[in-house]
C-alpha cells in the first residue's frame, strides 16, 4: 500500500473540499474494494478521505419511494424491512453477492464504485488499459472466461462485478451526487459507462463528486421479480451471468418488464428493446425466449467465454419465468426454481 | 497526532486513536495505512486473528467490530477510532456467566466437541463469524447457516462439522 | 497381529472418539503458526515477484525502495550473500531429481512469479510499500507453458524420484487385446492444474539468538527437512539451527519441501545479523508448488460381460525446466484391476513453470479419476452395474508388483457397506432417468486407492517422577490429529490418563521423524511412540521388581499390565504399585527411551499394502443452467485400524471436500502468452465454501492389517482419491453427458 494523507470528513461539504486540489484523492467508506486494490498497488491514492462519519447512512421515505443513504451498508439495505417489502429484488441481489462480512462493511455508494475483477486489471505484472491506459488488453487473447460479452471495446473486455447494481439498473434507480459544482441526479443507466477508448473510466462521475444517495422510485415490482445468479460455486463468487427480472403483470399479460444482466458487460446490461418486446405479450416461455434471443443477438464473446451467451439466453428465460410465477430465486436454497 | 475533522493528516504522521479491544481500552498510535488485522497481529501481538488472504476472500481475519462481523484485513484501523473490537482471544469474555467449565465461549466448546477444525488456521475467523451470524439473527436452518458462513473458507474441509457446531449452540440458546 | 496398546488387553483411548487435544489452543487463538512468532527488532521481508516467465533480468533498480524510511536492505541477485555452490546442497529430503530452484541466484528467469528481490524493512507495511518501488527491467522470451504443445518432447525421466514407483513393465499385449476386444473404451482425460492453498500462507521466521545460533519457525510439514536444507545451503551446523513448527495452518503437500521464503528469511538474517520474518501473500501461493495437470489416455478392452482383456493407461505430465518431478499416476490402474494385457506409461514434458509438487494423494487423484471414469464408461458399454463390473475385475494381488498379495484389502466391504448406506440398489442405471422437480439426479460411484506406507521414525517417551509422560518427535501435526492419536497411544501403552501425557511435535530437538505426508505418520510415529513407551514400561517394571515387598516379585514382564497409573499383575489388580511410587522408591527423577519404527521388511517382501475406498456421490443438476449441486457423498474406507474415529472421520471429510473442489471448481488458469497463472487469488480460484458442502457420510469398514504393529494404514489421502470420479460419474448418470475434463463447470454442462 502506498503512503497517503488521511482526512476524516465530518460533512459532505468538508469531504468535497478535501478532494479539491488533491488529484489522486479517493473517498473511502467500507473500503472493501479500495483497500483490496491498494494492497495490490492497483489504486495509489495520494489522499484518503474518510467519509464514514458523514450523515449518509439513513434509509428514508422519499417521493413515494425510498432514499438509500450512500453509507447505508449492503447488509443494512438488504435486511431493511421497507426494502424487503417493496424492493425485494434489491435485497436479494445484495444477498447474492460477496459474504456476510463484506456486506456488513461495504457501503451502497462503494458498491456502485466497485472495480472490475478482471485478472489482468488486478495484476500489476501484466498490461491493462483500465489500470494503465495504453498498455494493452491481454485478456482479449488470454484467460477471458469471466469477461464481458456485451458492449466490449478493442481496449477492454472487463465486467462490472456488482450484483446490487444489476437490481438497481432494473429498478431504474437514480444516483444523487454532490460535487464541486453542486448536486445532480444521475439515472442509473447513465451512471456506469462502457469501456470504449477510455476503459480507465468506470462511471460518469466527475472528479470530486461524491455519491450521497440512491433513490428508488415508487414502482411495485414486489410480486414478480427474481435475482438469478450463476457462478462457479454456490456462494461467495462473482456472477458468470446474473439476471435481475421484474415484471408488472395484468393477468397473464406483461404490462411492464425490466431486465438487467450482471457479469456480462462493463456495466449492468439492459436492453430496452427486449423489455419493450415483452410489453403486452403473454407471460409465457415463448415470449421470454423471444426477448432473450433479442438480448443475446448482440453478444460478441471471446474464445473463453462463448458459453456466457447461451447461459445468458437461458438465464433470462428462467429469470422471467421465475418473476412471472412469483417464485423468486432463493438465496439459501440453491435449487433453481 | 489527533485527528481534526476535515484536516489532512500527512502521510508520515501517526494518528492517535482509541479502541476497546476485548474489553480493554487502548490508546494507540497508528499509521493511516495499517489495517485492523495488521494492528492486531503485528503491533498488539494478538495473533489469534489470522491472515489467510489479506483481501477479503477467505474470512480468516473475521473479527467483531461493535458486535458486527467484518474482515479486519480490509478495515483501516484509523477508521475504527472509538470502536469496540472482539477477537478470538476475547470470545470467552463475551460469554460471561455462560462460559463453560474451562472458560470457553459455547461456540468454542462446540467447535472442539464437533471437531469443527483441523489445522486451526481458519478457526478464529469461523468462530467470530459464527458469533456475528448469531448476533445478526437471520440464519436458522442448515441451508441458511451454510450460506451465512460461506465467507469463511476452510481448506481442511470441516464445513459439515462447523454447521453441526453452530446448530448445537443455536439450539442451546445462541451466542449469549 | 495387532492386539491392543494397553497391556490390559483393552484400550481406554485408542479406538474411541476423542476431541483434539490441541483444540483449546486453536479455538482461543493461542496456537501460534510460523509467521506469528516474534523477536526483539524483528525485520520483515516482502518478496518482489517477477512478471515474466522466461528470460533474464536486464537491470534492477532498488534505490527508490531503499530510500523509504524504515527499509533496511533490498536483496537481489546482484547483492545477495553467497550460499552453497553445488546443487545437491539444495536438495531437500523429498526433492525430485534435478537442480532445485535458488531464489535470487542469478539474472535468469525460470518462471512467472519468481522472486526477484526481497525488501527488508523495520515493519511489514513499509516492506510492502517499498516492494512496489523496486524497478525491474526484463529481457523476456516467449515461454512454453502449454502441455498440449509439447507432447512431442515427452520423455521418460532418466533419474527416478526416490520413493516413487515408476510404471511397471507391460505384461501381455494390451494393444492387440484391445483391438480384438468385444467392448472397448478409449478416451482422453484431463484435470486442471491445482494449487494447494492451505489457509496459512507460507511464512518463515528466523530468529537470531544471542549466542549466534538460529531459532527458525518454518511452515513445513516436518522440521527436520528445513533444518537439513538450511544447514546444507548456508553451511551451518545442525546444532546451531533449531527449527520448530508446532502448528501448521494446512499443508496438503505444499509444506513438504522448504519453500523459497525460508531461504530468503535466512539469507536476510545472515546478511543483516537480525531476526527476519518472510511471509508470502496469497497471490504468491501461486509462485511455487502445484498439482500438475496431466493428459491421460485410457484404453479398456473387455469381454461382453465386462471382464477386462486389455488395459492401457498413458499419461503425460508437466515438470519444470530444472527438476523432474514425478508422481504415481498410471500404476493405480494395474493395482485396482486384474487384467492379462496391461501397458502403463508415464512421461514428462518440460514447461517454463515452477516444479510441481505433491498435493494430497499426488498422482492418485489424477490417475484414479481417469481409470475410475473409464471404468464407469465401460460399465455402460458392457451393460453392467458399476459395482458389479469392479467386482468382476477384482484382484487380490498387485500385478504391478510381481503379483504379490495385498496385506489386506477390504474393498468389497466398502462396496457393500457404502452401497447399502447410499441406497445404491434403488438406482435406475439409465442416464437421465432420475429427476426431482426441475433437477436431474445422478448417482455415481468410484473406487479409491492409496499406498499404505511406513517410514523410518524415532520418538521419545519421558516419564517424570510426578507421573507425567512426554512423548514426541519432529513430525508435524498438519491438522491431521497427530497430537491426539499419539497421546492416546502413549496413554494406553503406559496406562495413564490422556491428561497425564504431553505430546510434543515439530521441534528439531526432538527425535527425528520424517515429514508429515504420504499418510504414513500415524503408522510410523504411532509405532515409534508405542515402542518408546513400552521401553519406559520395561524400565518401570525392572525398578518395581526391585522394590521391597514388591507386589510384582516373581512376575515376568509379559504378565504385568499398566493401568490407572499403576503397574499390576495382569488379572490380579490387587497386586499393583503406582508408577510414581516405583520411581520414588528407586530414587529416579525420570525414565526415558527412544523408540524406533521402520517398515517391516518381511511383510513388505511378501505383501503390498494399500488403503481402499468406495465413494458414492449424488448430484442434482439444473441442466438448462448448468448448475451442479452435490447433495450427498458416502465414503466407505478400508484403512486398517482406526485410532480415533472422530479425527479420522474429519480426515476423510477433508479429503472428500478437496475432491469436490477438484471435481467441480478448482482450476489455476494459465495465460499461455504471458506464462502466468491469472486467477491467483481465492476470489477467482474457487475452493469449496460452506454452501457447496452438504451431507458427507464416512464409513470405516473393518480391516485387519499386519504391515505394522498398530494395524494402522493411514487416512490423510484416501478420502480425496476417487471422489472426483464418483462425482463425474454421477454427472453422467444425471445428464447422459460424459465430462472427461475437470473441473466440471457450468460451461461444460451446458456446452
Amino acid at each position: 500500500m502506498n503512503r497517503f494523507d488521511y482526512v476524516r470528513a465530518g460533512t459532505v461539504a468538508e469531504a468535497v473540499q478535501a478532494f479539491a486540489g488533491a488529484e489522486s484523492a479517493r473517498f473511502i467508506a467500507g473500503g472493501t474494494n479500495l483497500i483490496d486494490l491498494m494492497k495490490y498497488d492497483v489504486e495509489r491514492p495520494g489522499r484518503l478521505i474518510d467519509i464514514t462519519r458523514l450523515p449518509l447512512g439513513e434509509i428514508a421515505e422519499h417521493d413515494g419511494g425510498l432514499r438509500i443513504g450512500a453509507l447505508a451498508t449492503n447488509a443494512t439495505v438488504a435486511y431493511d424491512d421497507r426494502v424487503r417489502a417493496r424492493y425485494p429484488l434489491l435485497a436479494d441481489a445484495i444477498l447474492a453477492g460477496a459474504s456476510a462480512q463484506l456486506r456488513n462493511a461495504a457501503s451502497t455508494g462503494g458498491n456502485l464504485l466497485q472495480r472490475t475483477r478482471c485478472y489482468y486489471f488486478y495484476d500489476t505484472g501484466t498490461p491493462c488499459n483500465k489500470r494503465q491506459p495504453g498498455s494493452g488488453c491481454p485478456a482479449i487473447q488470454g484467460v477471458n472466461r469471466i469477461h464481458a460479452i456485451f458492449g466490449t471495446s478493442p481496449h477492454c473486455i472487463a465486467t462490472h462485478p456488482s450484483d446490487m447494481c444489476v437490481a438497481l439498473a432494473a429498478l431504474e434507480a437514480k444516483v444523487q451526487v454532490s460535487g464541486p459544482e453542486g448536486e445532480r441526479s444521475i439515472p442509473f443507466a447513465e451512471f456506469h459507462r462502457l469501456p470504449g477508448d477510455q476503459p480507465e473510466k468506470d462511471t460518469n462521475l466527475r472528479p470530486g463528486e461524491i455519491i450521497v444517495s440512491v433513490d428508488l422510485a415508487d414502482r411495485d415490482f414486489s410480486r414478480h421479480y427474481t435475482y438469478l445468479k450463476l457462478r462457479d460455486r454456490l456462494s461467495y463468487a462473482f456472477a458468470l451471468v446474473s439476471v435481475a427480472a421484474a415484471l408488472e403483470l395484468d393477468g397473464d399479460t406483461v404490462k411492464t418488464a425490466r431486465l438487467a444482466l450482471g457479469g456480462v458487460a462493463h456495466k449492468p446490461w439492459r436492453n430496452e428493446e427486449a423489455e419493450a418486446l415483452l410489453q403486452g405479450k403473454p407471460a409465457t416461455r415463448e415470449s421470454f425466449q423471444a426477448a432473450a434471443d433479442l438480448v443475446v443477438a448482440e453478444a460478441k464473446p471471446q474464445a473463453g467465454n462463448a458459453f456466457k451467451a447461451e447461459l445468458a439466453r437461458r438465464a433470462i428465460v428462467r429469470g422471467l419465468e421465475q418473476a412471472a410465477a412469483g417464485t423468486p430465486q432463493s438465496i439459501t436454497d440453491k435449487r433453481i426454481q | 497526532m489527533l485527528i481534526e475533522s476535515g484536516s489532512p493528516v500527512a502521510a508520515d504522521t501517526k494518528v492517535g486513536i482509541s479502541l476497546t479491544i476485548n474489553g480493554q481500552h487502548r490508546e494507540l498510535q497508528v499509521a493511516p495505512w495499517t489495517t485492523l488485522l495488521d494492528l492486531l497481529r503485528e503491533h498488539l501481538d494478538l495473533t489469534g486473528t489470522k491472515k489467510g488472504c489479506d483481501h477479503g476472500q477467505c474470512g480468516a481475519c473475521t473479527v467483531l467490530v461493535n458486535g458486527t462481523r467484518v474482515n479486519s484485513c480490509l478495515t483501516l484501523a484509523v477508521m475504527k477510532d472509538g470502536a469496540e473490537i472482539t477477537t478470538v482471544e476475547g470470545l470467552s469474555g463475551l460469554a460471561n456467566e455462560g462460559a463453560g467449565t474451562n472458560g470457553l465461549h459455547p461456540i468454542q466448546e462446540a467447535f472442539i466437541e464437533h471437531d469443527a477444525f483441523q489445522c486451526g488456521y481458519c478457526t478464529p475467523g469461523q468462530l467470530c463469524s459464527s458469533v456475528g451470524m448469531m448476533n445478526e439473527g437471520h440464519a436458522h436452518s442448515r441451508d441458511e447457516i451454510r450460506e451465512a458462513m460461506s465467507g469463511n473458507i476452510c481448506r481442511c474441509g470441516a464445513y459439515t462439522n462447523i454447521v453441526d457446531a453452530i446448530e448445537d449452540v443455536m439450539a442451546q440458546g445462541g451466542a449469549r | 497381529m495387532t492386539q491392543t496398546f494397553s497391556s490390559t488387553g483393552r484400550d481406554s483411548f485408542v479406538g474411541t472418539p476423542r476431541s483434539r487435544i490441541d483444540g483449546p489452543a486453536k479455538v482461543t487463538g493461542l496456537a501460534k503458526y510460523a509467521g506469528e512468532f516474534s523477536a526483539p527488532d524483528l525485520l520483515h521481508g516482502y518478496v518482489v515477484s517477477g512478471i515474466v516467465a522466461k528470460g533474464r533480468i536486464k537491470s534492477i533498480d532498488t534505490r527508490a525502495a531503499e530510500a523509504v524510511p524504515g527499509v533496511v536492505k533490498v536483496l537481489t541477485h546482484e547483492n545477495r550473500p553467497r550460499t552453497a555452490w553445488l546443487n545437491y546442497n539444495y536438495q531437500d529430503q523429498v526433492a525430485p531429481p534435478g537442480a532445485p530452484f535458488r531464489a535470487l541466484y542469478d539474472d535468469k528467469i525460470h518462471y512467472s512469479g519468481q522472486p526477484v528481490a526481497l525488501v527488508v524493512a523495520e515493519d511489514f507495511d513499509t516492506a510492502r510499500h517499498a516492494a512496489t518501488l523496486v524497478e525491474v527491467d526484463y529481457e523476456a522470451e516467449a515461454p512454453s507453458v502449454d502441455l498440449s504443445k509439447v507432447e512431442a518432447f515427452a520423455y521418460d525421466p532418466p533419474m527416478k524420484r526416490n520413493g516413487i514407483k515408476p510404471p511397471p513393465k507391460p505384461w501381455g499385449d494390451a494393444d492387440a487385446a484391445f483391438d480384438t476386444a468385444a467392448v472397448r473404451v478409449r478416451e482422453q482425460y484431463t484435470l486442471a492444474t491445482e494449487h494447494h492453498n492451505p489457509m496459512e500462507p507460507h511464512a518463515s521466521t528466523v530468529i537470531v539468538e544471542e549466542d549466534g545460533t538460529y531459532t527458525v519457525y518454518d511452515k513445513i510439514q516436518g522440521v527436520s527437512n528445513s533444518q537439513g536444507y538450511l544447514a546444507n545451503v548456508f553451511g551451518l551446523k545442525k546444532d546451531d539451527l533449531r527449527v520448530m513448527n508446532p502448528y501448521l495452518g494446512g499443508g496438503f503437500g505444499s509444506g513438504l519441501r522448504p519453500q523459497y521464503q525460508l531461504f530468503l528469511a535466512m539469507l536476510a538474517a545472515r546478511d543483516l545479523g537480525r531476526s527476519v520474518r518472510v511471509a508470502l501473500t496469497r497471490d504468491q501461493m501461486w509462485t511455487f508448488s502445484y498439482r500438475p495437470e496431466a493428459i491421460q489416455t485410457i484404453s479398456l478392452g473387455a469381454d461382453r460381460d465386462g471382464t477386462l482383456q486389455a488395459l492401457r493407461h498413458d499419461a503425460l505430465a508437466p515438470t519444470s525446466q530444472f527438476e523432474d518431478y514425478q508422481e504415481v499416476v498410471v500404476n493405480w490402474s494395474g493395482i485396482l484391476y486384474r487384467c492379462d494385457n496391461v501397458a502403463l506409461t508415464y512421461k514428462l514434458a518440460k514447461l517454463d513453470t515452477f516444479t510441481p509438487a505433491d498435493m494430497r494423494a499426488p498422482g492418485a487423484v489424477t490417475g484414479v479419476f481417469a481409470i475410475e471414469t473409464a471404468m464407469d464408461e465401460l460399465a455402460y458399454a458392457a451393460g453392467q452395474d458399476p459395482i458389479q463390473l469392479r467386482l468382476k475385475n477384482y484382484t487380490e494381488r498387485d500385478q504391478t508388483q510381481e503379483d504379490k498379495p495385498f496385506g489386506s484389502k477390504a474393498l468389497k466391504a466398502c462396496f457393500a457397506e457404502g452401497a447399502e448406506r447410499f441406497g445404491w440398489s434403488k438406482r435406475n442405471p439409465e442416464p437421465r432417468s432420475m429427476r426431482e422437480g426441475r433437477e436431474l439426479v445422478g448417482w455415481g460411484m468410484a473406487t479409491g486407492v492409496w499406498e499404505s506406507m511406513m517410514m523410518q521414525t524415532s520418538a521419545h517417551a519421558i516419564l517424570t517422577a510426578d507421573g507425567k509422560l512426554e512423548v514426541g518427535n519432529t513430525t508435524g501435526d498438519i491438522g491431521t490429529g497427530t497430537y491426539t492419536i499419539l497421546t492416546q497411544i502413549a496413554a494406553d501403552t503406559l496406562g495413564l490418563s490422556m491428561e497425564a501425557v504431553t505430546t510434543k511435535l515439530g521441534d528439531t530437538r526432538l527425535p527425528e521423524a520424517p515429514i508429515a505426508g504420504g499418510s504414513w505418520t500415524a503408522a510410523s510415529s504411532g509405532t515409534a511412540v508405542m515402542k518408546a513407551c513400552r521401553d519406559v514400561g520395561e524400565q518401570l517394571f525392572r525398578l518395581a521388581r526391585q522394590m521391597d515387598n514388591s507386589p510384582l516379585a516373581n512376575v515376568d514382564f509379559e504378565r504385568v499390565a499398566f493401568a490407572d497409573g499403576h503397574i499390576e499383575v495382569a488379572g490380579d489388580p490387587a497386586r499393583r504399585v503406582a508408577l510414581v511410587d516405583v520411581m520414588r522408591a528407586a530414587g529416579v527423577e525420570k525414565l526415558e527411551a527412544v523408540g524406533q519404527a521402520a517398515p517391516d521388511k518381511d511383510f513388505n517382501s511378501q505383501y503390498e499394502a494399500y488403503t481402499h475406498s468406495a465413494v458414492f456421490a449424488e448430484v442434482k443438476i439444473d441442466e438448462e443452467l448448468g448448475q451442479v449441486r452435490l447433495t450427498r457423498v458416502v465414503s466407505a474406507i478400508a484403512a486398517g485400524k482406526i485410532l480415533n474415529p472422530k479425527t479420522a472421520r474429519s480426515q476423510i471429510l477433508g479429503g472428500v471436500v478437496m475432491g469436490i473442489g477438484a471435481a467441480l471448481e478448482e482450476e489455476s488458469m494459465m495465460d499461455t502468452t504471458l506464462g502466468r497463472f491469472m486467477n491467483h487469488n481465492l476470489g477467482e480460484y474457487h475452493v469449496p465454501v460452506n454452501a457447496d458442502i452438504h451431507d458427507i457420510e464416512v464409513i470405516f469398514v473393518d480391516e485387519e492389517d499386519r504391515a505394522n504393529p498398530l494395524g494402522v494404514k493411514g487416512l490423510g489421502e484416501i478420502g480425496i482419491v476417487g471422489t472426483a470420479a464418483a462425482i463425474a460419474n454421477a454427472v453422467f448418470h444425471a445428464t447422459g453427458k460424459r465430462i472427461r475434463h475437470l473441473p466440471i463447470t457450468v460451461d461444460k454442462i451446458i456446452g
